[in-house]
């Protein structure tokens, strides 16, 4: 078992030292050098090679990526370049609004989803299953953007029930800044309960092929006991998986509507370093959005490990 | 594939009237796109200031836009490039991650390296990796394209890897080997061959996301740029109206998710179609 876990582990570093890797390789393919976009269109020669000294964009590549590297392990992430900050501090202070909105979408989702997917598989291939498969696709079809224009154009602008955008004046109670919320974990909600709609669905049907419910069924159990006791329960295993991983996906990829609705988390950080070019930030985030991913997958796996018999490898 | 199994094949795919509408939506939505000098009324880039943000008419069917250029004509040469830049996408993402996948699958010892490499990548949000890939090539409809192909790929590596690992493990492969055929040939004609189902639904879906995928891009400034019409610039430069002029954002939003889920709904009935398994569930 400590073997097992001990080579999750590994992997687990491992990828995220592929990650790390790819992000500094890749920024170093930008155009652009980092020291003269540090200083801005006025900075002399001179000023942007004593700065390149400073930094060690004198050195060698692969030199520089060991001193990086170094520096991440050790949980430095490096300076922004605008913000006048370190790059983990700027990404603290965005955690809040993304950590509450992943956090509601993936509510919204599965409060949708789970049941949606319920009902499709128990009357597969019936009319419920034909609506609730093509509303599923419909909402995967629909770009969150687009909805949250429309919703704000509604139910904010037209009738008046939530904010427009933002997350409250500086000062707002921790109620007046969720409820600021609401609206983009709607739009966000809807679209990500397709992933949850069709992935209970598919393992609902795995379980009702098994044998024990086929045994359950034998035994002259109802239906609906059948599926509540023998179907659901060993169902909800892979539904929390997936729950799990979307809600980890969302913390990064609520980037668009974070910036509809103009909400100050990650995702807004994010796309003004990428307008900016502030290179540390988006390698900074980028890190921590996939060590975010990573870990909730780790743990998945971990609490698969010590819960299931089976899972031996 | 002859005329009688082509029959067959299609009476397969269309049995669900849904995927017969979705085949038929998307036929039209492709040949607006081609036709697009023909079918278009105005050009997408003619601008009269004295007709900005009209609402829908007779003349202007889906209304006109901040510059009083018709959105209807704007949204018919936009999907040019909406789905022209899915269509590559999909090429790029399919051709490489066939190979990854088919190398990951059949040699054992390539198999780590490249699955790490694809976990990495996957550890992040789609958007998110295709932004910073954006921002690090330069915004232009060319590195949209190659970013969202780099975003993609893993996918496909996955899928195809799956397919792989199952049908190497078959007679005929092992046949194969044992006669001597080139192991290219096994891997590029045999087993190709034998998982193109799996990859050709996988297609169907990935042309979707990549759709909203550019879209949102260019939401963000840091797709396409803003003066090459897609359905995703449109909402982008239209959103400041919306107040006044909601069609203007409504219409080539519908766009994407008329063709959005056209797609997926195919993707779903050929799924059904060529996967046995599912077949006979249903």
């Amino acid at each position: 078992m400590i073997m097992v876990l001990f080579r999750r582990l590994f992997g687990m570093l491992l990828v995220m030292f592929i990650v790390a890797t790819m992000v500094f390789f890749l920024t170093r393919l930008a155009p652009g050098d980092p020291a003269s976009l540090m200083l801005g269109e006025q900075a002399t020669a001179a000023d942007v090679e004593q700065l390149r000294k400073t930094y060690g964009l004198d050195q060698p590549l692969l030199v520089q990526y060991l001193l990086w590297l170094k520096e991440v392990v050790q949980g430095n992430l490096g300076q922004s370049i605008f913000l006048q900050r370190p790059v983990l501090q700027a990404i603290g202070e965005r955690a809040e609004p993304t950590f509450f909105l992943a956090l509601f979408s993936i509510l919204i989702a599965s409060i949708i989803g789970i049941p949606a997917g319920i009902i499709s598989a128990v009357w597969r291939g019936e009319k419920a299953d034909q609506f609730v498969s093509s509303g599923a696709m419909l909402a995967a079809s629909i770009p969150s953007f687009w909805l949250g224009l429309i919703f704000i154009q509604f139910f904010s602008v037209r009738l008046g029930w939530f904010p427009v955008a933002g997350y409250g004046p500086p000062g707002a109670s921790l109620v007046e800044r969720l409820y600021h919320l609401m609206l983009p974990a709607l739009v966000l909600g809807i679209v990500n309960s397709a992933l949850i709609t069709r992935f209970t669905r598919a393992s609902v049907l795995d379980v009702m092929g098994e044998d024990y419910v086929r045994t359950a069924r034998a035994k002259g159990q109802s239906e609906s006991k059948v599926i509540l006791r023998h179907v659901l329960g060993n169902a909800l295993i892979p539904i929390i998986t997936v729950v799990g991983l979307t809600a980890a996906l969302l913390v990064g990829g609520a980037i668009i509507t974070e910036t509809v609705f103009g909400l100050p988390g990650i995702g807004n950080l994010v796309v003004s370093a990428v307008l900016r070019r502030d290179y540390p930030v988006i390698q900074g985030a980028l890190i921590v959005i996939a060590g975010i991913y990573v870990l909730i997958n780790f743990s998945i796996d971990v609490i698969y490990t010590l819960v299931d018999p089976r899972v031996k490898y | 594939m002859d005329r009688a199994s082509t029959h067959q094949f299609l009476t397969t795919l269309f049995h669900r009237k849904i995927v017969l509408l979705a085949a038929i939506v998307l036929t039209v939505i492709l040949l607006f796109a081609i036709l697009a000098p023909w079918i278009a009324p105005y050009s997408p880039t003619g601008m009269r200031i004295s007709q900005r943000l009209r609402p829908p008419s007779l003349t202007h069917w889906f209304g006109t836009d901040e510059f009083g250029r018709d959105v209807f004509s704007r949204i018919v040469f936009g999907g040019r490039a909406s789905l022209g830049i899915g269509v590559a996408v999909v090429f790029f993402s399919v051709l490489v991650g066939t190979i990854l996948g088919l190398l990951a699958g059949y040699f054992r010892k390539l198999d780590g390296p490249i699955m790490r490499l694809v976990d990495a990548m996957m550890s992040l949000p789609d958007i998110l990796l295709a932004i910073f890939l954006v921002a690090v090539l330069g915004a232009s409809a060319g590195n949209v394209i190659l970013a969202l192909a780099i975003v993609y790929t893993p996918r496909v590596t996955r899928v195809v890897r799956g397919s792989t690992l199952v049908v190497r493990e078959i007679a005929f492969v092992e046949a194969s080997r044992t006669v001597g055929v080139p192991t290219w040939r096994i891997l590029f004609v045999h087993i190709l061959l034998n998982i193109s189902s799996p990859i050709l639904v996988q297609a169907t879906f990935i042309f979707a996301y990549a759709m909203l995928a550019e879209a949102g891009l260019s939401f963000l400034g840091a797709g396409v740029p803003p003066d090459v019409p897609t359905w995703g610039t449109m909402i982008a430069s239209g959103q400041q109206y919306v107040d006044q002029a909601l069609w203007v954002v409504i219409f080539p939003g519908l766009a994407i998710v008329l063709a959005a889920l056209s797609l997926q709904l195919l993707g779903d009935g050929l799924r059904d179609m060529l996967d046995p398994q599912l077949r006979k569930d249903l």
